[in-house]
């Protein structure tokens, strides 16, 4: 198990790097100027000087080297610093975004919870509906409850969260006036009432994410359980006179699960898509957000570490699933 | 005696293509979503022939209005007429739904039936194809938009050139699951006798592929060409609703959601119809999808 961990890891890098390369390389080939706002009256060595200060004059391999650098050497350190006390990054140049003329890093760290806990928790609602309404409809295959399930999972399927989140603003805060609809992401809880506050305006953000969410894993859950209701050993659990809550809960559900973990873990990083556009539906302040930001201003060191970012959480959630499908299932640590 | 000499088939016989339309016709879901699929189209692409407004005609003294015989679907901002826009939408969002379809189906058909034809080319097709799949989507459609945007609208026009750049850029981000699929069925259809026969009597590999290959991959290649359209639509929807796909004049139902969503507290029945549009045709296409995936399905087919 250890090995085919170590294998997955390894193979992890080669992935992350031909990702960097080609953010690098469509940052880099993209017509366009970083120095085209300045204005005309500039004189050209100025210009020239300011280009070197950015780090432009130097050729394009160089410049990939010293990202990664700052990117996979100089930032770890910082957090390393920041946790430790230590002083391992003193002076060294780290990745500085154009819009804030800050650390692009200090940004991400400080928008990085709101993004994690609304999707988080979305993910975690969307899973604790869609495995119970998945495991009822392929026990009761064909039902009206199984049919009625199979229409609901493909309308949320089908409506994009750019449609279902201005619809639920529509309903829930604008006519029933339950919800606020702009997340206030200064708001700190410190008692009861701020708590009460705090779920209230996470309530529809995270409805919306795990609509989507909830739709997927159900249809998986469902066609997984009845793969393995129809097998020998449920035959088998049957006659020798199991309850059926045993048979179904116990041993048909342990064997389902085994491809629904890997879907759950890789759809993860789809959800951080929707979450962009979930962040700017309902004004999260959350790396989504700093994303379109960025775009907006034509920041691009920030850009370029953002779309990283998300690169590097779909590798490390592939690793993941990778990692649990082997350990669920034996037969794939052997191939 | 006499029904055994009676040997003719009692009925005509038929081709591949019936049986196949037979079992799709008996999918309720698949023909609803099929007809509904079908009325959109003919409704966004011949309705502004007989509507009277233009979805450019600015009436300022009408703006505003809520939903009436004249302006069934009300009327926005400037006074233009909203059910004039959502065809002029519908048009822009369906066309980069198919070509981004078909680019992406033929990236995708070409990388799996090389990496299941050729075994030399397999493993480093496959590995690039793993690697596209880790890259995150929807950033890197952003960061191509926000780049490439201006070059190639001063290159060959606003709306041509956004046109050409969404689709090429769902079209490169997309073709990944349909080369999969079809590497794998290559692979399997390998195997088999008639590719055997084929290849004893000299058949090259150009028409080894044409015409033993390529007609038996068709079905997984139909399957996700309907797939490949509901996504295509979402993502476009999802760029012009972030602001980063059509320029703001030009009306796609993801620019027509958007524009909407900043009229929400005072009209917030106008974000009904583009999202409904989307839905809707991205809901009956995969009901078609699901359809046509149990007609082309020969184990299903008969019973």
């Amino acid at each position: 198990m250890l090995t085919f961990t170590i294998r997955r890891l390894i193979l992890a890098i080669p992935t992350l790097l031909f990702i960097s390369l080609i953010i690098f390389l469509l940052l880099e080939l993209a017509p366009g100027d970083p120095m085209a706002q300045v204005p005309l009256t500039v004189p050209p060595e100025v210009k020239e000087k300011m280009r070197q200060a950015l780090g432009l004059g130097e050729p394009m391999h160089v410049r990939y080297w010293k990202w990664l650098v700052q990117f996979f050497w100089i930032e770890p350190q910082v957090l390393f610093d920041h946790y430790f006390g230590t002083a391992f990054s003193e002076g060294k140049l780290r990745v500085i975004s154009w819009q804030h003329r800050s650390p692009v890093m200090d940004v991400v760290v400080e928008r990085l919870p709101q993004t994690l806990w609304v999707v988080g928790l979305s993910y975690i609602v969307g899973i604790l509906i869609a495995l119970p309404i998945g495991i009822y409809s392929a026990y009761k295959q064909y039902s009206i409850f199984d049919q009625a399930g199979t229409f609901i999972t493909m309308i949320g399927y089908s409506i994009p969260p750019f449609f279902t989140g201005p619809l639920i603003i529509v309903l829930f805060s604008v006519q029933l006036g339950w919800f606020p609809f702009i997340y206030d992401t200064t708001h700190e809880v410190t008692d009861w009432d701020s708590f009460v506050y705090q779920l209230r305006q996470m309530i529809m953000p995270v409805m919306v994410l795990a609509m989507q969410t909830t739709a997927q894993i159900s249809r998986y859950m469902r066609a997984s359980m009845l793969d393995n209701l129809n097998q020998d050993y449920v035959r088998t659990a049957r006659a020798k006179g199991l309850s059926e809550k045993v048979v179904v809960l116990v041993h048909v559900l342990r064997n389902s699960m085994i491809p629904v973990v890997t879907v759950i873990a890789l759809g993860l990083p789809a959800i951080f898509g929707g979450a962009i556009i979930t962040e700017q539906v309902f004004s999260v302040n959350g790396i989504g957000g700093q994303l379109i930001g960025a775009i907006q201003a034509n920041d691009l060191p920030t850009v370029q570490t953002l779309t990283f970012m998300f690169a590097i959480l779909i590798v490390f959630f592939n690793l993941i699933a990778d990692v649990l499908y082997g350990i669920l299932d034996p037969r794939i640590r052997y191939d | 005696m006499t029904d055994m000499s009676n040997t003719e088939p009692t009925t005509p016989p038929h081709s591949q293509w019936y049986d196949v339309w037979h079992q799709f016709k008996a999918h309720k879901g698949a023909m609803l979503g099929g007809i509904v699929f079908i009325v959109i189209i003919l409704g966004v692409f011949i309705g502004p022939w007989l509507w009277p407004f233009d979805a450019s005609y600015i009436d300022i003294r009408s703006r505003n209005q809520g939903p009436s015989w004249a302006h069934p679907f009300g009327t926005d901002q400037l006074g233009r007429d909203t059910m004039a826009r959502m065809m002029a939408g519908g048009q822009t969002s369906i066309a980069v739904g198919l070509t981004a379809m078909m680019l992406a189906l033929g990236l995708g058909s070409l990388v799996g039936i090389t990496a299941g034809y050729f075994k030399r080319l397999d493993g480093i097709l496959m590995r690039l194809t793993d690697l596209f799949l880790a890259l995150p989507v929807l950033p890197l459609l952003l960061v191509m938009m926000m780049l490439f945007r201006e070059p190639l609208s001063a290159a060959v026009g606003p709306e041509r050139g956004i046109f050409i750049l969404i689709v090429v850029a769902i079209g490169i981000t997309s073709w990944m699951p349909t080369a999969r699929i079809v590497r794998g069925d290559v692979l399997a259809l390998k195997e088999r006798e008639f590719v055997l026969a084929a290849r004893s009597i000299g058949t090259s590999n150009k028409n080894m592929i044409a015409r033993h290959i390529l007609p038996n991959v068709l079905s997984p290649i139909m399957v996700s060409a309907t797939l490949g359209i509901a996504n295509a639509i979402i993502t476009e929807s999802a760029l012009s609703f972030l602001g980063l796909g059509f320029p703001p004049d030009f009306p796609t139902w993801g620019r027509l959601l958007n524009d909407a969503t900043q009229y929400l507290q005072d009209y917030p029945e106008r974000v009904f119809w583009p999202g409904l549009a989307i839905s809707l045709t991205v809901l009956s296409v995969n009901y078609l999808g699901d359809g046509l995936r149990d007609a082309l399905d020969p184990r299903i087919r008969g019973r």
